[in-house]
């Protein structure tokens, strides 16, 4: 029970982030045509690549001397970075595919 | 005062993001939300790199070359796949960014000798147990996805049961760890092992028609995952690009199952492909036309309507529809597409499809446009749709997808069905429609009969 207090005084900041964060999530997709679902799709998958940013700030604060551990860091690092700019450029590409066709109609 | 610098700017990449992911969900917008969204995270990534930190350890050698390797990578994948191969795509690109909060989380435990308090702990537990979960199941729906998995590879026996046994296992794992507040090698590497083999349990019963629903709720998991490494490593950016993800997977999720009217509890333990019920014995005599008939038919019909499913997608048949298009074009039939939710293995599937056929937007209709359509319609056709089209989910209340909104062809003058065999869809439920008196076959791979119609199209 101790814990579970403490925790939330630690975190309240983030409590409070969190929950804002989910009624944004919903308030700003909430009407999305099916056009866009594969394209949003895609597209907050490469938002997902943000892990990346937790994959460096936690190598940076590794010793040079944990190998084990600096092995493991550039793994996410790799695999974060496929996931953010594979994921953009799928959607970029999914996207302009769709906006020449547009182009062509007018 | 360069803190303040960094501070400012992930404060504006936050809301750069916000903005991003605002204008993606709007067709005129969604190229400009993307760019938006990529600069917002970029500039995130150039702060967590020059963020001024206690340590000198920084390890800048190791970030760029993974930064690197990565990022060439994820560019020629990104360039070089297929459309049509783009849900196995966005699987595996999300199973790595699972693995990536996976190994955050392992990192950290290393970083802090396993032990810490309770509620890091427990934090960084959960995070390993979601980041790996995603991980392996994105693995899994990508093997099914490209068709190097079966599904009848992929039985596993009392699969509800093993999946609640599992998630228990787990979770209670996580408040134990947390509680004795340090965890050894053996148990981190059993936890390791438990949190991977969830993922294979939690995806590996779901079939081929429930991929949408999959994808869409894998891609939710690892966004959450995100959000809580940012809790773990104090990165705000992290927390709200992942929560942002989570909650859009949801909706989209909950999208999906509303397209098929399942309860979302029903798609992960509901076993669907597995189930085979005695409704399947709809018998009768199927008709059989021929590719000339079938190009005198449309050739002299008013209004034409595709209906396209996941077969489409496999026989590569959207291009040579086009041509059927604009061939049926220059000769004044009207032709339109019928899209239903969720045809095909991930959400807008369809769309993507004949987006890269050069289709144009305003020949697509939705749902319930289609179905005013498909009254009116002389000829359908449906290339290599099954389920969706199934008229037991309007009138038999014993059939498994009993309730689920359809494209109805009841009032449909003709209906074709391109099929290479009498086999039941994914679902693998028999479909009357095919036994009806206005319903034709055309038996043998889409694209292959499409281009027989075709040269005999020309030919009228």
């Amino acid at each position: 029970m101790d814990t579970i207090i403490t925790f939330i005084e630690q975190n309240i900041e983030i409590i409070y982030l969190l929950t804002f964060a989910i009624f944004l999530g919903f308030e700003v997709i909430s009407k999305i045509p099916t056009v866009l679902h594969t394209p949003l799709m895609s597209g907050s998958n490469a938002i997902s690549g943000v892990v990346l940013i937790g994959a460096i700030l936690l190598i940076r604060v590794t010793e040079s001397t944990n190998y084990l551990a600096l092995i493991l860091a550039t793994l996410g690092i790799i695999l974060g970075t496929i996931n953010l700019v594979g994921g953009f450029a799928v959607t970029g590409r999914m996207l302009e595919m769709f906006n020449k066709k547009k182009n062509k109609k007018k | 005062m360069t803190m303040v610098v960094f501070d400012i700017v992930l404060f504006v990449a936050a809301v750069l993001l916000i903005i991003g992911l605002r204008k993606l969900s709007h067709p005129d917008s969604a190229s400009r939300g993307n760019s938006l969204a990529a600069i917002a995270l970029a500039l995130g990534v150039l702060v967590a790199i020059f963020y001024p930190l206690q340590t000198q350890n920084n390890n800048y050698l190791y970030i760029g070359l993974g930064v690197l390797i990565g990022g060439i990578i994820g560019v020629v994948s990104a360039k070089k796949v297929a459309m049509t191969e783009m849900p196995e795509m966005v699987s595996l690109f999300n199973g790595f960014g699972g693995l990536s909060a996976g190994l955050i989380s392992l990192v950290w435990l290393i970083n802090n000798g396993s032990s810490g308090t309770a509620s890091d702990l427990g934090v960084v537990l959960f995070n390993l147990f979601l980041g790996l979960l995603a991980f392996s199941g994105s693995i899994i729906a990508y093997g099914k996805l490209s068709g190097k998995l079966k599904d009848e590879h992929l039985k596993i026996p009392f699969s509800t049961a093993v999946n609640i046994i599992l998630l228990l296992v787990n979770l209670g794992a996580i408040f134990y760890f947390a509680y004795v507040g340090v965890l050894s090698t053996l148990h981190l590497s059993l936890f390791l092992v438990f949190s991977l083999l969830y993922g294979v349990v939690f995806v590996a019963p779901i079939g081929g028609a429930d991929m949408p629903v999959v994808i869409s709720s894998l891609n939710s998991l690892t966004g959450i995952t995100a959000a809580v490494s940012g809790i773990i490593t104090d990165n705000k950016l992290m927390l709200l690009g992942g929560v942002l993800v989570g909650s859009s997977g949801i909706i989209l999720t909950l999208l999906m199952c509303k397209a098929m009217n399942r309860p979302l509890l029903s798609v992960i333990f509901g076993n669907f492909s597995s189930a085979k019920g005695s409704e399947n014995q709809v018998q009768g005599n199927a008709k059989e036309v021929t590719p000339a008939d079938l190009a005198v038919q449309l050739a002299y019909s008013q209004r034409v309507c595709v209906v396209p499913g996941y077969g489409m997608a496999v026989a590569q048949a959207q291009k040579i529809v086009k041509e059927v298009e604009e061939l049926l074009d220059e000769k004044d039939v009207e032709f339109k597409y019928a899209i239903h939710p969720v045809a095909g293995r991930m959400p807008g599937h369809m769309n993507v499809l004949l987006a890269e056929a050069n289709v144009s937007y305003d020949k697509l209709l939705d749902l319930d446009d289609a179905n005013s359509y498909l009254d009116t319609t002389d000829v359908a056709i449906i290339v290599g749709a099954n389920d969706v089209v199934n008229p037991s989910a309007l009138d038999d209340p014993s059939s498994k997808i009993y309730g689920m909104p359809i494209l109805n062809l009841a009032k449909t003058k003709n209906v074709v069905v391109l099929k290479r065999s009498m086999n039941p869809g994914y679902a693998g439920i028999q479909n009357p429609l095919f036994f009806k008196d206005n319903t034709k076959m055309l038996f043998g791979d889409a694209k292959k009969s499409i281009e027989v119609i075709l040269r005999e199209l020309k030919e009228v």
